[in-house]
């Protein structure tokens, strides 16, 4: 502790402008994390309550509240705003705070590249939340935007495309300056196999974003191009193939996932040692089998496409690749499993959060590994059952994953500690209404009720009932949330520079609240050393 | 004995009675995949039975492995750690190679489905199946019959905004068409499928099998309903296809080859008004006539 106070000597230096200066200015690696945090908090909200508009119209079988069209834009809006708005924002709000931290590092590499991408995304998402007002209303062709469907689009087409432009080019910025601070900012003495596994998870999730996002934008000009300049790239009529389109997305969009779930392992891997009171078990293999994941993520692409009809092989091709997921996978839980094992556990609202995602997101990994026995596929396929398996691994996968890391640095952040009655109470709410809310959706798939329909025939009724009534538990469980960290950063308790027991790692060797300049000089060695003790 | 048999029909009444009540639960009871009537939608249900077992099978040790370490090394209840276990390859080979297994286990049955499923060869009838926003086109490829299948009355009326009417009493409600398809019983039937705005997918849950239909191709799915199980069967347009996607269902009413033919030839018949004032019984006989790959039942 000596080593750090020194390290901090002036913190009084810290100019920082004050006001809305502070913010539209920032260049502060903490600044820009607690803004994409927030931005990201209100994403969350805004999705969420598309979801309840969702959920209340699927309480009961016939159409009570929304016309069908403006459901399909419920859906295709929610999930824009969730994947793009709340959980990678949210991740890299958490990069910017910790990385730096974790690494020895004074800020992020490249600070005004930091402050343009983070200001990307409130225009993005006003773009695209104007579509809301557009003739022709928001975009309703689903988040996976496939033709020729997404080119019936109104006035709402060329806007979405822009915005989907704006946060691709935001991601890609965020992802360079991860890998750039990784891999040139790290204090002497810190090896990439000393770092805390959020930062290697991290790192791997930003070659992840640089190797697709321009995928991504590629597969929307085409649609752009499509639309407007004559071009046939996905019509059949002018020789194009819709189907081309889908193997583009999906080029993205199963890294994507990995995007969404990589820095989940990481957060898990910190918090899961800190509250067992012993080292991860097997560091490399979890570094190995991150590396392993983030690889077979481009191979395996076509597993969402099943049912387009493609040759043999490659659906068998795609099944194999798809099953192989799994062993990574499986590696990892065990892994978590064995930290655990022979510890001291003790159940923190952070360690409460890491064991229901350990819990929770293994049944998301179990449908995933039935989803890959094509043949089962053909029948799972587009059902609820699909639904059921990445909210599993979205939810109470990514999203927990957020919130323990929100609680279990939060003290760190604020220098305050948040109330545990009510962050226990938060958990314990969030937890049964995502069950509720997606388990029952598990049955309804297989009964055969197919995903994106307002309305559904009556034998679904009463399990969709079930779920609609989990959603208003988990989603108003929510304002629980934004209350404890409200409350704990105005007037929570003051919290020790290491507020928990068992937390290893160079941020907990700095004071409490950190400095606005995290590492202004490196830490020494022998810190180094006790904060890289895995 | 004859006792017995008076009692018969009040058994028969109360059994109803008792599966009426039941079934008007029924819906909690709907958990699972159906098992389906033709002899691939039999293999995929056990495919997803074992796949669903295995995974039951690593849960339990997965799960139990988890309860086992938060029950037994609790800090409260005075849990040392023991910080020196911080690796092990040779539990890292057991828990890589298991998994390898159990997947090669699980992936030659599937890989042996698949080539069925694939396996196109031998159908007795080929029916195209075009999507529309939103209905479905049937034609019956070399029998110049042909279609619109679309949303049966009833349901399209409850199914209106605020439309005030109870879906509950709507026979069928969103799963019910005004021209259902029509297939024979015991015979390979080929749909080939495409769209022709958008992407749609044609699904019969009880078929075990679901295809997009893709504008600008043509996509192969086969089903062969098993003998004896004629009926209707339904299911739903799987793919997102805008505004109306949830209301165009699928309906196949599978008969026997009897009724196949005279269904058939009474559809030839309405088609061309000429041979409708032919004597009754001879549309039949072209119906018969026509169907030349179809084996004798
Ligand atoms: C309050 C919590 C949530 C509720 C109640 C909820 C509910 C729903 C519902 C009802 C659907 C539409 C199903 C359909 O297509 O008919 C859906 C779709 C989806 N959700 Fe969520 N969800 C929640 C949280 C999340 C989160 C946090 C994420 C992302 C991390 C997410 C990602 C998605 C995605 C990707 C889709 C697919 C949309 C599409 O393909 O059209 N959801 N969700
Ligand atoms: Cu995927
Ligand atoms: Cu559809």
């Amino acid at each position: 502790m000596a080593n750090s106070t020194t390290a901090h000597a002036h913190d009084d230096h810290d100019h920082k402008p004050h006001g809305i200066k502070r913010w539209l200015y920032a260049t502060n690696h903490k600044d820009i994390g607690t803004m994409y945090l927030v931005f990201a908090c209100a994403m969350f909200f805004m999705g969420g309550a598309m979801a309840l508009v969702i959920r209340a119209e699927l309480f009961q079988p016939g159409l009570q509240f929304v016309d069908p069209g403006f459901f399909n834009s419920m859906t295709t809006m929610h999930a824009l705003l969730m994947i793009f708005g709340a959980v990678m924002p949210a991740w890299t709000g958490l990069a910017n705070w910790m990385v730096p931290m974790q690494v020895g590092a004074p800020d992020m590499a490249l600070p005004r590249l930091n402050n343009f991408s983070f200001w990307l995304l409130p225009f993005a998402f006003t773009l695209l939340l104007l579509t809301l007002f557009v003739p022709g209303g928001a975009p309703a062709g689903g988040w996976t935007l496939y033709p020729p469907l997404s080119l019936q689009a109104g006035d709402s087409f060329p806007l979405t495309i822009f915005a989907i432009h704006l946060m691709g080019i935001s991601s890609i910025l965020g992802a360079i300056n991860v890998v750039v601070t990784i891999l040139n900012m790290r204090a002497p003495g810190m090896g990439l196999l000393n770092m805390p596994l959020f930062c290697w998870t991290w790192l791997i999730t930003a070659y992840l974003l640089i190797a697709v996002m321009p995928v991504l934008a590629g597969a929307v000009t085409m649609l752009l191009t499509d639309h407007f300049f004559g071009t046939s790239f996905f019509t059949a009529s002018g020789g194009g193939d819709p189907v081309m389109f889908q193997h583009i997305f999906w080029f993205f969009g199963h890294p994507e996932v990995y995007i969404l779930i990589l820095p989940a392992f990481g957060v898990v891997s910190e918090i899961i040692p800190t509250f067992s009171r012993k080292p991860l078990f097997g560091y490399e293999s979890m570094v190995y089998a991150s590396a392993s994941i983030a690889f077979l993520s481009f191979i395996v692409w076509a597993h969402h496409m099943f049912t387009v009809g493609m040759p043999l092989a490659g659906q068998l091709f795609f099944m194999l690749s798809t099953m192989l997921i799994a062993i990574p996978t499986g590696v990892k839980v065990f892994n978590w499993c064995a930290t655990m094992w022979k510890g001291s556990i003790s159940f923190e609202t952070p360690m409460l959060f890491s064991l229901a995602f350990l819990f929770l997101f293994t049944i998301g990994g179990f449908s995933g590994l039935m989803l890959a026995i094509v043949p089962a596929d053909f029948q799972y396929h587009d059902s609820y059952f699909v639904v059921a398996h990445f909210h599993y691994v979205l939810v109470p996968g990514a999203v927990f994953a957020i919130m323990a890391g929100v609680y279990y640095w939060l003290p760190k952040w604020s220098g305050r500690m948040y109330n545990e009655k009510v962050g226990k109470l938060h958990f314990w709410l969030s937890t049964i209404g995502v069950n509720v809310l997606f388990f029952p959706q598990h049955f309804l798939g297989l009964a055969g009720m197919p995903r994106r329909i307002p309305d559904y025939s009556t034998q679904f009724a009463d399990w969709n009932m079930v779920s609609s009534i989990g959603a208003f538990i988990f989603g108003f469980s929510q304002l629980l949330f934004v209350y404890v960290i409200w409350s704990a950063v105005r007037s929570g308790e003051k919290a020790p520079a290491r507020p928990w027991e068992g937390a290893h790692g160079l941020e907990w060797e700095l004071p409490t609240p950190a400095p606005y300049h995290s590492w202004d000089t490196p830490p020494p060695r022998n810190v180094i050393a006790q904060g890289a003790m895995h | 004995m004859t006792k017995a048999i008076r009692r018969v029909p009040s058994v028969l009444a109360l059994s109803a009675a008792a599966f009426a009540s039941l079934s008007a639960h029924a819906e909690w009871g709907n958990l699972n995949m159906p098992v389906g009537v033709t002899e691939l939608s039999k293999e995929i249900h056990s495919l997803h039975m074992t796949i669903f077992w295995w995974c039951v099978a690593i849960g339990v040790f997965v799960f139990g492995w988890m309860i086992w370490s938060l029950v037994a090394f609790r800090k409260s209840q005075g849990a040392k750690p023991d910080t020196t276990m911080v690796h092990s390859t040779k539990a890292e080979i057991i828990w890589t190679v298991i998994p390898v297994g159990i997947l090669v286990i699980m992936a030659i049955p599937a890989a042996r489905t698949l080539i069925a499923i694939e396996d196109m060869r031998g159908s007795e009838i080929s029916i195209k199946a075009t999507g529309y926003q939103w209905k479905w086109q049937y034609e019956y490829i070399g029998e110049d019959v042909s279609f619109f299948s679309q949303l049966d009355r009833q349901s399209d009326e409850a199914r209106q905004l605020k439309s005030g009417v109870d879906p509950k009493s709507v026979q069928d409600y969103l799963l019910n068409v005004d021209n259902p398809m029509v297939v024979p019983e015991d015979t390979k039937i080929r749909m080939l499928l495409t769209g022709q705005d958008v992407i749609h997918a044609w699904w019969v849950p009880a078929f075990g099998m679901k295809k997009d239909a893709i504008p600008g191709t043509i996509n192969e799915l086969w089903f062969k309903v098993d003998a004896g199980k004629t009926g209707t069967y339904r299911g739903q347009c799987a793919e997102l296809c805008g505004r109306d996607h949830g209301f165009m269902p699928v309906v196949v009413k599978v008969v026997t080859k009897e009724e196949y033919k005279v269904w058939l030839a009474a559809q030839k018949a309405a088609a061309s008004p000429a041979p409708a004032e032919a004597p009754a019984d001879a549309p039949a006989a072209d119906a018969v006539a026509a169907l030349p790959a179809a084996p004798r039942g």
